[in-house]
């Protein structure tokens, strides 16, 4: 998927997008509010006519204004959730998921009638209208609808934000589902940086209307210069892992990632399924040698590729909060392939002589599952 | 009532039956532009539109008494068609009622139209919906309110209409003599126990008409409300569903 779109707007906003996204998988959007995401999305879409805009997803070519393509939203096969769900308020949930699955021609449809309302549990909830729902089971309908269309890519424009933090709760587990399930590629817009955490394989990172950043979420989220990323994310990594097992006699579960085996207390997640593990930077510290008798059990070998400095200069708290005012080196390492980051005291930094390429040991202290 | 007065009776129901549809035909469309257009053309449009909530309606009937005559411009490519000129006939009559409760039936719906919003019609877009299959699925019953509002003001106020029909209609009977002309001849010729028949019915029928269209407008906008806001509060914490009594 590619595309490019200049767009100006009044009041002196301007997107300036040129971009790639992965074929498949959740490609998170992320950016402060007022930095394009919706602007960016509803281009997409077609909803928003980006004069010498270009889109092209899975080889096929949605606009090219040089050539004068322009495929109307209704052509563009999208499926689209938006902050607000948007159930039609003169038809009952039943009719709603079948808006756009009767409009979908039988040998283009890919997912069947039962399967999106298994997937988000609405079985229920089909007779009735609307307005006697919560406002998570609105969305999760907004969700199985645009799935129904059968769409080649799927946009979801903040389809938590007008959630309360229990109905948020409720409707992760579903997207998290479907993000396993799902062959077509999501692009998701948030201000929130712990969902796209949980949920994102990619990232775009908007500010201002142009894009600061695009890679895998390891890569960018612990990429230096742009912390922090999110003024309210804490300073850390994500973590992709594998539950090799538990062990009933110490009431703990062994996840094996990139760079060796994470022992977590005792968690139900499936031996054998893939998780996210979350590692803060300030759980992580460095030692020159292997630690001998220590309590800490996650402890893996490591290099040192970055050292970099975080602090209160910016003034945009979150991740400075933390670090009492002053600016904190932050090292980022390299174990096996899985990015980490510590943040350690300036002090360490000189008597450890710490510098990049130095093979050093990561001591965890703390790891969070993200399920 | 005697069988004089049953004619207009009959000659008004004719007018306001045809002119009704005729009004929903012109107005939809209309009012549908008018409440998504960001064109410059908007409110030079909406102002003619209104005109006639404004105009004493002898001004309005005496411009198209001249346009559609025989000497203007619509009488003669009226009669050009091999067609006698619309004054002084049924056609005449629905012309005119057409035009003077065009307001009447615009508003309503360009309120309703608005009232849906954006966001329904761009969810029917990315469900494949292409732009009539929107209007005619999403739109339209969403704005049924509107419908039924416009229908039934315009229907009511095709019936009451007197100044425009007289001037582009003259009085004649069986032909353009409608109630509200017929109530004025009564009058002028002192036979009130006629012209209070003729009134009262009329009076009585657009309560009833006005009644019926907010009745069901209040119980649409209950029905439409949240459940928590619609019955007892559920969940008074909640904000907006506790209210003072």
């Amino acid at each position: 998927m590619r595309g490019r779109f200049h767009l100006a707007r009044g009041g002196g906003f301007a997107l300036d997008v040129d971009f790639t996204a992965p074929a498949t998988g959740l490609t998170g959007v992320f950016g402060p509010s007022g930095s394009g995401k919706t602007t960016l999305l509803r281009c997409v879409a077609g909803l928003e006519r980006a004069p010498g805009g270009l889109l092209e997803v899975g080889g096929e070519v949605w606009q090219d204004e040089a050539r004068g393509r322009f495929l109307p939203a209704h052509r563009r096969r999208v499926g689209y959730v938006f902050q607000e769900a948007g159930l039609f308020a003169h038809l009952s949930v039943r009719r709603n998921l079948e808006y756009g699955w009767r409009r979908t021609a039988a040998a283009e449809r890919r997912v069947r009638f039962d399967e999106a309302v298994d997937w988000l549990g609405l079985g229920a909830l089909l007779p009735r209208g609307p307005a006697a729902l919560s406002g998570g089971e609105r969305q999760r309908v907004a969700v199985a609808r645009a799935l129904l269309a059968s769409p080649r890519l799927l946009l979801m424009d903040e389809p938590l934000a007008a959630l309360d933090a229990a109905a948020r709760e409720e409707i992760l587990p579903y997207l998290e589902r479907l993000h396993a399930s799902l062959s077509i590629p999501v692009l998701y817009v948030s201000h929130a940086a712990a969902e796209l955490l949980r949920l994102a394989d990619h990232l775009l990172l908007l500010s201002a209307g142009r894009l600061r950043a695009a890679g895998s979420v390891a890569e960018v989220s612990t990429r230096l210069d742009l912390l922090p990323w999110a003024p309210e994310a804490e300073l850390g990594v994500v973590v992709e892992a594998r539950v090799a097992g538990h062990d009933d006699g110490f009431d703990l579960t062994y996840l094996d990632f990139a760079g060796g085996r994470l022992s977590l207390p005792r968690h139900a997640a499936a031996p054998g399924s893939r998780q996210r593990v979350r590692v803060l930077a300030r759980d992580v510290s460095l030692a020159l040698e292997r630690p001998e008798r220590t309590s800490v059990l996650n402890v893996f070998p490591a290099r040192i590729t970055e050292i970099g400095e975080i602090g209160d200069g910016s003034g945009t708290g979150g991740a400075a909060a933390g670090a009492g005012g002053g600016r904190q080196p932050l090292v980022k390492l390299d174990a096996g392939g899985a990015t980490l980051l510590a943040q350690i005291t300036r002090k360490s930094l000189v008597t450890l002589e710490l510098r990049p390429g130095q093979p050093v040991y990561a001591v965890v202290k703390g790891v969070a599952l993200l399920l | 009532m005697s069988s004089g007065d049953l004619e207009p009776l009959w000659l008004t129901l004719r007018l306001a039956g045809v002119t009704t549809p005729l009004l929903l035909a012109v107005g939809t469309p209309l009012a549908w532009w008018l409440s998504r257009t960001a064109s410059r053309l908007r409110s030079p449009i909406e102002a003619m539109v209104a005109l006639p909530l404004v105009l004493p309606p002898t001004v309005l009937g005496f411009y198209l008494l001249l346009l559609l005559g025989p000497h203007g411009s619509v009488g003669a490519a009226w009669r050009a068609l091999g067609l006698d000129p619309p004054v002084f006939s049924f056609s005449g009559l629905v012309i005119g009622s057409v035009l003077y409760s065009l307001p009447f039936v615009v508003q309503p719906l360009q309120g309703a139209f608005e009232s849906v919003g954006r966001l329904p019609l761009e969810v029917a877009a990315t469900l494949r919906a292409g732009p009539l299959d929107r209007f005619a699925t999403v739109a339209v019953p969403l704005a049924r309110r509107g419908f039924l509002s416009a229908a039934t003001i315009g229907f009511a106020h095709t019936l009451g209409e007197f100044g425009v029909v007289l001037m582009i209609g003259g009085n004649i009977p069986g032909r353009t003599r409608v109630v509200s002309i017929a109530i004025y001849d009564h009058v002028e010729r002192l036979e009130y126990a006629q012209a209070h028949r003729l009134s009262l019915g009329m009076l009585l029928f657009s309560f009833a008409a006005l009644w019926a269209v907010y009745a069901l407008n209040r119980r649409d906008a209950l029905q439409a409300r949240p459940p928590w806001q619609a019955g007892p509060p559920r969940r008074p914490a909640s904000g907006g569903g506790a209210r003072e009594p």
